[in-house]
């Protein structure tokens, strides 16, 4: 596919050149100043012949790039071979609920805005929408998919090369359209694995009364929204935090993962991503504290 | 209603025994207020949407540097999300539907009388009607801006983001009845025009003389016609699921999000055909002039025009190839987006080599209209390449997407009508624009254009998306940014060296006599600007120049601009066959009125009515349209209407 976009490319400019030569040539070697009703006016040359040659020529690249369009839109629908993944990815405003599907139930698990996903093996991703229509793009991996309410779309990804790839929203959704990125982490397989391991886990127990109370503060201030796997938060219309700190960005990749960053988002997200839909929190010095003790053993 | 009246074969004389006062009184428009309100000359009409239309160009400018500003650098705070959305979406909406189609209705409107050898459009009144509810509709739709409830969700507002539930403001009702009220006005005008073209051209101008700017105007009208009534009636499903409690498009009880794309974008497509193509159609008949010459294939110019347009119609889904349509369609519409080129490609090739094959004098017009053909090149082969699928998958939504369609639209639209302006306006009020000054508007312009938005193909293929209100640091699209926010302001300076051009030379501007450029056609044969009437006889026509013919030689045919039918028992124009120009009939125009202005009124008390959930004014507004209607249309013996029961 990428041959095709480069191809298209060289077309294209290749076309600018010559009608640019063109209609400049025409210009400089025909143009004149003069008084205009001194030039007469003649019918010269029927030039007819010059225009089916250049509507003839020009057709030759249309008809190329349309076999070429074809045959490459059947090669790329489909997965090189059978996927090593599946995972359900529901698009919301602003952020990316994933869900890793697994034919055993006890293996499926839930995480926001960073995948990994195994290098050199197919990955296949069905796209829902929670709310209105969001387009999911991973340019370095493929081409967009719109998330569609009420309908199921299916795309793939493969990374043949380890790294993170940055994805963006690509449909306007509203205000925060803009800060709704996501992390594509593809590693190799072994590590994929490890990964996938340690995110079906639930979170730890409370190793210390300040955890404990911690946890708490957590359940009480973002358990309505957010779910973490292991206590008794258990939202869903936010993204799932069990294991928030193997993240390497925050609010859709909008912020680096550091302390200050998470402090600041949980005390004022609207600062951050007017409109989120994450409200204000009004917490306080100490419960912010508390919370971050807790949301620190999410690893 | 213009009608027939077959009571007499007029007498044919030389237009110096025809009194030119006389016929003065009979046409011209009375002064003041009153005048104002109920003129139906179709020039006055023409300038106003021209002024009107250039006004809506300049605040569609104003809000893209407030954008560009924000843009300039990454990370900017300056405007919320909500601002920049408002900005941009009623950019678009302005330059879309209150600029781009409007001003080619009124270089339209002024022109077509005089190029086609008639006294005013089919329909006068009607005529003056589709201007009062452009007015009146963009006034409507820019209220909601003005109140800080601007259209938010882009041009193609897709639901269900427009939705009530996620869009719950007046936002997108300022939109969708805005909508509404401006396709009355499209839809009338382009009725106005087909029966023009069919009906009231000159004598002897068969179908194969008239000029190519009809054309385009000609195909763009019945593409309307079609699908400009299928998208008020989808804004108005719209408006029905968000005020009354339908479900076209919830999701939640049946309703499919995806209706919306596909009844919105068949209206779409053929529409951005509509307003390039009469462009084009200037282009056409004002390369000739320049180039001293005919225009190089005129019947496969006006062929390709149907035939794009025609094609246009089966595109639409290429606004769509990312929602997940099946593949088998995709390949179809794509094919047909990659065809469309070719009638495209037959219009480049014949402007290009009417240039070659001609003795072009460089002027500002030819500069603008030389220069388009490349732009036109640039923006098709970007459109091009996202008729490819995969490659669209990639490019759609991008800034690449954003560079094409100001490449279309600006290079086979406004460079265009910048051109037709310096061509046209010693015509419209004889004097000359500047051609120093001229010369400096058309570089900078040039310039800046590409400045700003050849860098956002690569701002494109980098990976920005569209409509966001910032964008991160460090992805590549900081530099480009800047180069492009630079590049809108010299822009803007361009197009500010055109307005200085236009206000000093009103007054100061050397005297222009009827045809100061030694063109071919009809208009040019009238003075400058023309009396109420256009042509003191009736011409009549032997060719595609008929001022040209004696040195062109090229039949013994002669036309006769200043000997022809005296049509002056009142307001009258000759009524011609559709395809050979024979005349036929005398055609009964009517006199000045009120009642289109009254219409235009009492619809905007209704659509306040509709907006604002008052049902009473809605009601009120109806039922002032249709007693204005009654009195407009009452049967009126002038215009032989009342014609009583004959015995054969």
């Amino acid at each position: 596919m990428v041959s095709l976009t480069w191809g298209l490319l060289l077309i294209s400019i290749g076309v600018v050149i010559v009608i640019s030569l063109l209609v400049l040539g025409s210009v400089v070697v025909r143009g004149r100043r003069a008084a205009i009703a001194t030039v007469p006016v003649e019918r010269g040359a029927s030039g007819l012949r010059w225009l089916w040659i250049g509507v003839g020529v020009s057709s030759i690249p249309l008809v190329v790039a349309l076999v070429w369009t074809v045959s490459v839109l059947a090669a790329v629908s489909r997965p090189a071979g059978k996927p090593a993944v599946l995972i359900e990815i529901t698009a919301a405003q602003w952020w990316w609920k994933a869900r890793y599907l697994d034919p055993n139930p006890s293996r499926i698990f839930t995480t926001a805005n960073e995948i990994h996903i195994p290098t050199g093996q197919p990955v296949q991703i069905r796209l829902r929408s929670a709310d209105v229509i969001h387009s999911f793009w991973v340019p370095s991996l493929g081409g967009k998919t719109d998330t569609i309410p009420g309908q199921t779309n299916l795309t793939w990804l493969q990374a043949d090369v380890p790294g993170t790839y940055r994805g963006q929203c690509t449909e306007f959704c509203g205000w925060q359209h803009a800060h709704m990125g996501l992390l594509v982490v593809a590693e190799a397989p072994a590590e994929f694995r490890l990964w996938e391991a340690a995110q079906i886990r639930p979170a730890p127990a409370p190793a210390s009364p300040q955890i404990a109370s911690g946890q708490d503060t957590f359940e009480y201030r973002c358990g309505a929204c957010h779910t973490v796997r292991g206590s008794k938060a258990g939202g869903s219309v936010a993204p799932d935090l069990t294991h928030l700190m193997s993240r390497t960005t925050l609010a859709a990749a909008t912020l680096p993962h550091t302390i200050g960053s998470l402090s600041g988002w949980i005390a004022n997200p609207q600062a951050i991503k007017p409109g989120a839909r994450m409200p204000a929190m009004e917490v306080s010095g100490p419960e912010l504290e508390r919370i971050r003790t807790y949301l620190q053993t999410l690893k | 209603m213009v009608t027939a009246s077959a009571e007499r074969v007029p007498r044919v004389a030389s237009q110096a025994d025809v009194s030119a006062s006389e016929l003065d009184e009979i046409w011209k428009t009375k002064p003041g207020i009153t005048g104002w309100l109920s003129t139906v000359d179709h020039k006055k009409i023409g300038l106003r949407y021209i002024v009107t239309a250039f006004a809506f160009l300049l605040l569609g400018g104003l809000e893209a540097l407030v954008m560009r500003v924000q843009l300039a650098q990454p990370d900017q705070r300056w405007l919320t999300p909500e601002q920049y959305n408002q900005l941009y979406s009623t950019h678009g909406m302005t330059m879309i539907f209150l600029y781009a189609m409007p001003i080619l209705s009124g270089f339209s409107n002024y022109l077509w009388p005089l190029i086609l050898g008639a006294r005013d459009m089919a329909f006068p009144r009607l005529n003056a009607l589709s201007y009062w509810i452009y007015l009146a509709a963009g006034l409507f739709m820019y209220a909601g801006f003005a109140i800080g409830a601007g259209p938010n969700d882009g041009w193609f507002n897709y639901v269900p983001l427009a939705s009530r539930t996620y869009n719950p403001g007046m936002n997108e009702d300022f939109y969708a009845l805005g909508m509404i009220f401006l396709g009355v006005s499209t839809t009338v005008g382009a009725v106005n025009f087909i029966v023009t073209f069919l009906r009231t051209r000159a004598p002897g101008m068969s179908i194969n003389r008239v000029p190519i700017l009809t054309w385009g105007t000609l195909t763009a009208s019945v593409a309307n016609v079609l699908v400009v009534p299928a998208v008020s009636l989808t804004f108005f499903l719209l408006w029905m699921d968000r005020q009354i409690g339908t479900h076209f498009f919830d999701v939640s009880q049946g309703g499919q999000p995806l209706l919306w794309q596909h009844l919105f974008w068949m209206f779409g497509h053929p529409w951005v055909y509509a307003i390039v193509l009469p462009a084009m159609g200037m282009v056409s008949d004002g390369l000739p002039v320049f180039c001293r010459r005919p225009l190089v294939g005129y019947a496969p110019v006006a062929l390709s025009t149907v035939a794009t347009m025609m094609l246009g119609f089966g595109v639409w889904v290429h606004h769509m190839f990312a929602t997940g349509l099946p593949n088998l369609a995709l390949s179809f519409f794509s094919g047909a987006s990659i065809i469309i080129t070719v009638p495209s490609a037959v219009a480049v090739f014949a402007w290009t080599a009417t240039i070659w094959l001609g003795r072009p004098v460089i002027t500002t017009a030819f500069l603008y209209f030389a220069s388009m053909i490349v732009l036109f090149t640039i923006g098709g082969v970007s459109g091009f390449m996202t008729a490819s699928v995969p490659v669209d998958w990639q490019l759609t939504d991008t800034y690449f997407v954003v560079a094409h369609i100001h490449y279309v639209l600006i290079g086979i639209n406004v460079f265009p009508v910048i051109g037709g302006l310096y061509l046209w306006f010693p015509k419209m009020t004889g004097r000359m624009l500047n051609e120093r000054l001229g010369l400096w508007n058309f570089w900078i312009t040039f310039i800046g254009f590409n400045l700003t938005f050849l860098p956002m193909h690569l701002t494109g293929l980098r990976g920005m998306p569209r409509r966001i209100y910032t964008y991160p640091p460090g992805m590549g699209w900081d530099e480009l940014n800047l180069i492009t926010t630079a590049g809108s302001f010299l822009l803007a300076l361009g197009i500010l060296l055109l307005l200085i051009n236009v206000v000093r030379s009103l007054r100061n501007g050397a005297v222009a006599g009827p045809n100061p450029w030694d063109a071919g056609t009809l208009e040019w044969a009238t003075p400058s600007p023309p009396p109420p009437y256009n042509f003191r006889v009736i011409p009549q026509v032997a060719s595609r120049h008929p001022l040209w013919e004696s040195r062109l030689q090229e039949t013994d045919e002669r036309s006769f601009v200043d000997y022809g039918m005296v049509l002056d028992h009142g307001r009258e124009t000759a009524g011609t066959t559709p395809l050979d120009g024979e005349p036929d009939i005398i055609l009964k125009m009517p006199e000045d009125s009120y009642a289109p202005f009254l219409v235009a009124v009492a619809a905007s008390a209704g659509f306040c009515g509709l907006l604002l959930h008052v049902w009473w004014l809605a009601g009120a507004g109806l039922l002032g349209v249709a007693l204005a209607l009654v009195v407009w249309l009452w049967p009126e013996r002038k215009l032989g209407q009342r014609v009583g029961l004959q015995h054969v």
